[in-house]
């Protein structure tokens, strides 16, 4: 990978670069289909039964067969839908979605893109799917998708602020926005010491973000029947779908580059263990984690929800990067 | 080092390309040899709990989102203005840190004030 990145851009680099980006979409499309089994599979153990056992050798078709379904299911809009927003509404956010995945530095010599502004571009991608979401809620015209697509939207925003302050306070430490810069950053002590009420904001905020438990309030099936996209159906839906997903192995990848040291080794004497094994180990962590909570958590009430990101989180973040900052001017002898 | 910056940004291009094609391709291209299209009235009526759909449903709506869009706004251009001023905080010194600490301070204001009226409240 960083010796293609050293040749002046040609025909044959960009097409090899495109076979690199489809081979990573195949890992994706992978990570998604197992993602969702193992979700289904630990919360069946963790609820004492024993989750899906029946499609293939212990189920492990299941999800195969799902999006086989989806694929084969017939494709309604209705008719009153604004056409164009209808149709664009997914691709928006699934686009962006599989976009960030263009900075993941994996390990030292496995990544794509080695932008210097990586973290900036996160952030500014991710935030187009909020509008996804609101256009789907929009244009299918529906009581339940508009509210929906509402409340979703009001969630992302409010959460994105305390998101997008904690980081600050490792970009403070490290003196770069480039991804690669703030793992090699983390070689003494990884960022989840130093920035640790960060990491707890850092990591609240993600699961609002992803829509994920006990933040699922847009897809609260019991009072908005399954929000922003209920008329979509078939293949429509399922980018929904996977755009969480993918989602969610973006936002496991940046927390393990932001907070757990990236490809580094806990300690230096495991150093001969590949870096890409460690980051798979800290990735698989946080995936894990996520099944655990929905296992575990209610879903939060609409009118706390709120309240908590602007009068519990944000304050957090801002103290935070203040005190992160008062903190470097010291190491550094300002005063 | 122009020739990596070209190439990550090549990059960047392909995988906003095949984030777009992906959908497209299985909705508009590969969807429609496998599945079925037998549209009928019912099937493209609205959604609403399997009555008929009563008036149009781009109602208006809670003046809420409206003031949390704004705060959101407020917020993000501050976080805008904070991001480069982190990336050079080593080489500015002192006047840097006083300079964030009075900015942080005046939107905190905002954000004590947005709370003592009760918008952050849901209700």
């Amino acid at each position: 990978m960083t010796s293609l990145l050293e040749q002046t851009p040609s025909l044959l680099n960009v097409v090899l670069l495109a076979l690199a980006a489809v081979a990573l979409l195949a890992v994706v499309l992978g990570f998604v289909t197992y993602a969702i089994y193992f979700e289904r599979k630990i919360i069946g153990w963790m609820q004492l039964r024993p989750g899906p056992n029946r499609v293939g050798p212990l189920g492990l078709l299941q999800t195969v067969a799902d999006v086989a379904k989806l694929l084969l299911k017939e494709d309604t809009r209705p008719k009153s839908a604004d056409k164009a927003l209808f149709a664009l509404a997914p691709v928006l956010a699934y686009g962006p979605a599989f976009a960030v995945l263009a900075v993941m530095p994996f390990s030292e010599n496995i990544g794509f893109a080695d932008l210097g502004i990586g973290v900036l571009y996160y952030i500014a991608l991710s935030s187009i799917t909020i509008l996804g979401v609101i256009t789907a809620g929009w244009a299918s015209n529906n009581k339940w998708s508009l509210i929906g697509g509402l409340r979703s939207a009001a969630q992302m925003i409010s959460y994105e602020v305390p998101l997008v302050m904690s980081v600050v306070g490792i970009i403070l430490m490290t003196g770069s926005l480039n991804l690669r810069d703030i793992v090699e950053a983390q070689r003494d002590v990884w960022n989840i010491i130093p920035q640790f009420f960060a990491f707890c904001v850092f990591l609240i905020a993600a699961q609002a973000e992803l829509n994920r438990s006990p933040f699922d309030l847009p897809e609260a099936e019991s009072e908005l029947v399954a929000g922003y996209h209920v008329e979509y159906s078939g293949f429509r839906f399922a980018m929904f779908m996977l755009a969480e997903y993918v989602y969610m192995f973006g936002m496991g990848s940046l927390i393990t580059i932001l907070f757990l040291g990236g490809w580094l080794p806990p300690i230096e004497a495991l150093g001969f263990i590949p870096g890409i094994v460690w980051f798979i180990l800290k990735f698989s962590l946080y995936v894990f984690l996520q099944f655990w909570l929905r296992a575990t958590m209610p879903r939060i009430r609409a009118d706390q929800l709120m309240s908590f990101a602007w009068k519990g989180l944000l304050p957090v973040a801002l103290i935070n990067i203040l005190l992160t900052a008062f903190f470097v001017s010291y190491s550094n002898g300002s005063f | 080092m122009s020739a990596i910056y070209a190439n990550n940004y090549v990059i960047v291009a392909i995988f906003l390309l095949l984030g777009i094609l992906l959908p497209v391709a299985t909705v508009h291209f590969v969807g429609p040899l496998l599945r079925p299209k037998r549209p009928n009235e019912e099937k493209l009526k609205t959604y609403e709990s399997g009555n008929d759909p009563i008036g149009n449903s781009w109602v208006r709506f809670n003046v809420k989102y409206y003031i949390f869009a704004l705060m959101f706004v407020i917020f993000d251009v501050e976080t805008l203005f904070l991001y480069p001023w982190a990336v050079a905080y080593n080489q500015l010194g002192l006047f840097a840190l006083v300079e964030m600490v009075i900015f942080i301070t005046l939107l905190v204001i905002g954000l004590i004030y947005a709370w003592r009226k009760k918008v952050l409240e849901w209700s």
